[in-house]
């Protein structure tokens, strides 16, 4: 069964390096969204350290739903997702490894980046090893989340309908990641909120798969 | 032994199918006709268990395929409209990720033999993106060449877009499988040399 398992991830991830520029997308969209904010609301040091854990939360919680029709959508084109179904392994661990792969192509990159772009916008150093484990622990549970959203939407016409479904549900992964930043900021330990942030994670790791290809199932009927 | 009852399947405010029965014992293939719309492939998706019917049972060896679950699709091997392969890999990325999937290690000498058998020897490190229909039709199919196949071959049109040559070594392998006690459903349109004696017609819109 492991076979299956990573042998449906190593796949995941090679067709994606031989379509590189579809996944680039989403980094640069997160590193492009973050540069516009000094941009639009001007150059004070003073105002863009105190707003930016909010700004690269958002940004990179709009990267990652960019990327949320891919999961499923050209699998699901040409057949693939018929023969994942019909495979002897349980749908849902089958599922579970594509976003696995789905993370490690564009969650990672945004977890990466993250404390690059924070430094950017003159954050302070003990602020970023933070904005880094927020993201390390956020970034899978919006992929994680955004999987159902992405099966759900499976077959249905209009992309945007998968961003009014899903960013709902992103709201709780947005106020805990971006608190943990915030909350270092202001003095307090961000331990409460990245531990509601492993929560988060603990429950959509196991809900997630079981859902995910529940709404696969019926999107294939 | 495949076994249908009374299958029904509504689309819509109509009936697509109903009263739908039939069985099929080792050794035969099942080949359902009837015209576009008729609901072949609706059949077929039922068969394997992708689309629940709204009424009646498929029983698999006795055992209802909603409840036989891995054991009965470890039995199963079908082939869609959709050929299921991925335009950015190769033949043989493409057909080892398949082969994993059914969870059978497959050996190079194996795969070598397959690709030689389908006539794809020569192709192999290319991406399936350069292929044309009927050559992505063959690699699709080159699933059925490899060994310890499923019992149990559900194929949506298996023979469209094949040339005359693949077509009889089609027909070749499919004669091979009932030989050895094997089961296929299939629909095809075409007139195609099916193994005499073994064959089992279904007309969906008699």
């Amino acid at each position: 069964m492991t076979d299956a398992l990573r042998s449906v991830f190593l796949r995941d991830v090679l067709q994606a390096w031989r379509r590189r520029a579809d996944w680039l997308t989403t980094f640069f969209f997160f590193i492009i969204v973050v540069s516009l904010f000094p941009l639009g609301v001007g150059p004070e040091p003073s105002i863009l350290r105190v707003i930016a854990p909010g700004i690269l939360w958002v940004a990179a919680l709009l990267a990652s739903m960019l990327a949320l029709p891919r999961v499923f959508a050209s699998d699901y084109a040409d057949g693939t997702l018929e023969q994942l179904t019909l495979a002897p392994q349980p749908l849902s661990l089958l599922v579970l490894s594509k976003i696995l792969a789905h993370w490690l192509l564009t969650g990672l990159p945004l977890v990466v980046m993250g404390p690059v772009l924070g430094l950017q916008f003159g954050m302070p150093p003990d602020m970023l090893p933070v904005l880094f484990y927020s993201l390390l622990l956020g970034t899978p549970c919006l992929s994680l989340i955004g999987a159902i959203g992405a099966g759900l939407t499976l077959g249905v016409r209009g992309s945007g309908v998968v961003a009014l479904l899903v960013l709902p549900l992103y709201i709780p992964v947005l106020i805990f990641g971006a608190g943990a930043v915030e909350a270092v900021g202001v003095g307090t330990a961000p331990g409460g909120h990245l531990s509601l942030l492993g929560a988060v994670l603990m429950i959509s790791l196991v809900v997630s798969p079981l859902a995910s290809a529940a709404a696969v199932r019926v999107a294939l009927e | 032994m495949l076994e249908a009852r009374e299958l029904a399947c509504m689309k819509g405010p109509r009936w697509l199918l109903r009263d739908v029965a039939f069985c099929v014992d080792p050794g035969e293939v099942l080949w359902i006709e009837g015209r576009n719309g008729s609901g072949k492939t609706t059949l077929l998706r039922m068969l394997c268990g992708l689309t629940p019917p709204d009424e009646g049972v498929i029983r698999w060896d006795g055992q209802p395929i909603r409840d036989a679950g891995e054991t009965y699709r470890r039995e199963l091997l079908y082939l869609g409209h959709a050929n299921a392969l991925k335009d950015d890999l190769t033949i043989e990325e493409n057909l080892r990720f398949a082969m994993q999937l059914a969870g059978r290690a497959t050996l190079s000498d194996e795969f070598d033999a397959v690709l030689a058998q389908c006539g794809l020897a020569d192709r192999r490190e290319l991406p399936v993106r350069v292929l044309s229909q009927g050559q992505r039709r063959r690699v699709a199919l080159s699933r059925l060449w490899f060994a310890d196949a499923p019992k149990l071959w559900i194929l949506d049109e298996p023979f469209a877009a094949l040339d005359a040559e693949s077509v009889q070594r089609l027909s070749d392998r499919l004669g091979r499988h009932l030989e050895a006690g094997g089961l296929a459903v299939l629909t095809t349109h075409q007139e195609v040399p099916l193994p005499a004696g073994r064959v089992r017609r279904l007309r969906l819109d008699a």
